[in-house]
């Protein structure tokens, strides 16, 4: 709740574009009210996210080492470069195939909520596992920066991660961070902004299903897109629907889904799992 | 002739060609569109990551490889735990005599003084022979093991190894038709039942949630391991040569401690099938990497918080209910004292289950904590008069085989009932909070202490029919 100014440390890796991060982020705590911008904060559980978000908002959640730490869904807001941003943290996941409450809360934010942008935190020390959630995310929606948080960790570890590949296999913003100090942070938030505004074009990467399963979804996309025009992500939707997604069923019978081609909305309830 | 229709594509069409479609393709598309993100994954991680420090991760592997090979994996789990048991028996039974002789010679001066200060007797007898006597066991008999077992559980707990034994134990729940992490569960049980209740929040579905709940009573918490560990020193280990006294003895605990997981599988497996019907959901486990204990971290988390919180707890409770036994063997109605009196109506069926009256009367005394079970029993033998005042706990197996007519099938049979009888009321507390409902509370109050009672029941009928009358 404290409007606090603070000045973050300019990140690891130098370049030119370090002057322009000397932008001052002011914490805004729970203070959500006339948001420009929505963020979801997403990822594996234990990578940081809760870190991330206390360190922009100011705000003090509980960091905490055991599965089901997290509330609902926590909500807080910073400003920066004239933008007031409302960050939410969605628990921690490992997919978003909905085998639990915490995974119906996240998807069901990140699809329907409409942020502006999704930043997916992920442990660099553990890549690979990460990146599950982190593709799926990228089907659900192209406006994501993945925070490559724990680089202190992966150093420690002779981890080395070379972030510009990951980010051109990707097609996505990756900024390498330590939540821990701050370092980074001034650049995911540079990056969340330039993804937002524009500013950076993001070409995601796509799975690649294969077979009769391809056959099937690019016979559906069209009948999809046929209803509803506009819509970002129907081969998500397409995947989802073969896949007897009872959310999206719902999602379509009900109308739910033509939302999703408006420029906004308000994010929708979520049920509490504490 | 007919018009033909426009024909209009709306959400239903969508739906029901997404079902055609669904019925044409082959069983398993799921998995490969779940492989398919995994090998993607794995290309890009593989394309982005170069490791120099490959070592330690080649480690965690081969140990991994190890402890939860099919089958390596159970007998190293239970080596470690006779291991834990053994090295508490032996490192408890010095302090625990020390103390207690200790805290015995206190309680004869404290009343000594109090006479000679001309105070009543019956403020000399509640405060000293009643309170402090039951406070003295508390911590005799309580406190070195307890100091030993919780720093060397926070050890396993902080080295990771935990998971692993979740991993180990995954398909054995599954078949009981119960969450994996009832595993974990579970074993934080073996600390405090009302914790393990707790920590049934990392289960999501609320069917197993219940069954891990109701379950959890049938591990024995820390509180009834002193009693599981003095039954089986003074017992149990007595009965072999004094080489294998003390493996004996931490053999049998870890006996009481499997059949307790016996029973949390069979009972789970029985409420999968009749209340709580449904089937075991999925989940993820992760397996953290071996990290060092941090020593010092340990001995604080587990001497602080967890020893002297359940050794306050036990004051609490040990306190009153020593004045309470006091109070009850002093207070006579005719010739017998009140506890007299309510051992000798709960006999017929204490002996029925291979037990006696006075140890049923201990444990309605002692329904607010296990722990004071074996203190509250001592007191009442001492208080209805059977025998003295013990000061070295190695003269009580002679005192209650011979003055309290205790036998083998007593030992054994408290040794189950202790297992399985009801949770302290600060576990049914907790399962009250957590649960919210009269129903599953009672049962998870009620079950155990109806199964205590019938397993020892069958114990006791079985061996006076087979092995003699003499129990």
């Amino acid at each position: 709740m404290a409007n606090k100014h603070i000045v973050i440390p300019p990140m690891l890796h130098g370049g030119s574009a370090c002057q322009a991060c000397h932008a001052n982020l002011r914490q805004l705590g729970i203070d959500v009210t006339d948001w420009d911008y929505v963020v979801a904060l997403a990822g594996n559980p234990n990578t940081g996210k809760s870190t991330v978000f206390n360190a922009l908002t100011g705000l003090k959640q509980h960091v905490g080492n055991w599965p089901g730490k997290t509330v609902a869904r926590a909500e807080g807001g910073f400003e920066l470069g004239g933008k007031r941003y409302k960050l939410v943290d969605l628990p921690g996941t490992y997919s978003l195939l909905s085998a639990s409450v915490d995974e119906e809360i996240a998807r069901d934010f990140i699809l329907f909520g409409k942020p502006d942008c999704t930043i997916v935190v992920v442990d660099a020390t553990v890549l690979e596992r990460n990146l599950n959630l982190v593709l799926q995310v990228l089907e659900i929606t192209d406006r994501v920066v993945v925070c490559l948080n724990l680089m202190d960790e992966a150093k420690r570890k002779g981890i080395q991660v070379d972030h510009h590949r990951l980010s051109s296999d990707l097609g996505v913003s990756v900024v390498p961070t330590v939540a821990r100090t701050g370092e980074g942070l001034s650049h995911l938030m540079r990056a969340v902004s330039d993804t937002i505004e524009g500013h950076f074009k993001t070409h995601p990467h796509r799975i690649n299903t294969g077979g009769p399963l391809q056959k099937a979804v690019e016979e559906l996309i069209p009948l999809i897109e046929g209803v509803f025009p506009g819509l970002p992500n129907a081969r998500w939707i397409a995947l989802r629907l073969l896949d007897g997604d009872m959310r999206l069923r719902r999602a379509l019978e009900s109308g739910e889904l033509a939302l999703l081609t408006d420029a906004s909305s308000q994010p929708s309830h979520a049920a509490s799992c504490h | 002739m007919s018009i033909a229709r426009a024909t209009t594509i709306g959400p239903q069409e969508i739906l029901s060609r997404a079902d055609s479609l669904r019925a044409g393709l082959e069983e398993n598309f799921r998995d490969r569109m779940v492989e398919s993100i995994y090998r993607d994954a794995e290309r890009i991680a593989r394309q982005a990551v170069s490791r120099a420090g490959e070592r330690r991760y080649d480690l965690d592997r081969k140990i991994d490889r190890l402890v939860t090979s099919p089958i390596w994996g159970f007998p190293i789990m239970l080596l470690g735990l006779a291991l834990v048991f053994w090295v508490t028996v032996v490192g408890a039974n010095y302090p625990s005599n020390l103390i207690a002789r200790m805290l015995f010679y206190l309680e004869d001066q404290g009343g000594a003084l109090f006479e000679m200060l001309r105070a009543p007797w019956w403020l000399t007898g509640f405060i000293w022979h009643g309170v402090w006597r039951g406070l003295a066991w508390v911590f005799s008999v309580m406190l070195p093991p307890m100091a030993i077992f919780f720093p060397m559980f926070t050890i396993l707990e902080d080295l990771g190894y935990l998971p692993r034994v979740a991993f180990n134990m995954d398909w054995l729940f599954k078949k009981a038709g119960a969450h994996g992490k009832q595993s974990l569960t579970m074993s934080m049980g073996f600390g405090c039942n009302a914790a393990g209740v707790i920590s049934t929040r990392v289960i999501d579905s609320p069917r197993e949630r219940l069954i891990a709940i109701l379950t959890n009573n049938f591990v024995p918490c820390n509180g009834r391991f002193p009693t599981l560990i003095m039954l089986a020193t003074v017992f149990v280990a007595a009965s072999f040569p004094p080489i294998f006294a003390s493996v004996a003895a931490a053999g049998s605990v870890v006996g009481i401690v499997l059949i307790g997981v016996a029973f949390t599988l069979a009972v789970s497996w029985a409420l999968s099938r009749t209340l709580l019907k449904g089937e075991a959901s999925s989940f993820t486990l992760e397996l953290p990497p071996y990290r060092r204990p941090n020593i010092r971290r340990i001995l604080y988390t587990s001497l602080i918080d967890r020893t002297l919180f359940v050794l306050h707890r036990a004051v609490v409770m040990a306190a009153p209910a020593g004045g309470a036994i006091w109070l009850m063997a002093n207070l006579s109605i005719g010739d017998r004292s009140l506890a007299g009196w309510t051992a000798w109506v709960l006999n017929p069926l204490g002996h029925a289950i291979g037990l006696d009256g006075v140890i049923l009367l201990a444990y309605i005394i002692a329904i607010p904590a296990n722990e004071i079970v074996v203190p509250t029993i001592l007191m009442t033998y001492a208080s209805s008069g059977m025998m003295m005042g013990v000061s070295d706990l190695s003269q009580l197996k002679a005192l209650l085989v011979g003055a309290g007519g205790w036998t083998m099938l007593t030992a054994v049979n408290l040794m189950l009932f202790s297992l399985l009888h009801n949770p302290c009321s600060t576990t049914i507390w907790t399962m009250w909070k957590e649960t919210r409902s009269k129903k599953w509370t009672a049962l998870g109050a009620l079950m155990p202490l109806v199964i205590a009672f019938a397993v020892t029941f069958v114990v006791a009928q079985a061996a006076r029919l087979f092995l003699g009358a003499r129990f």
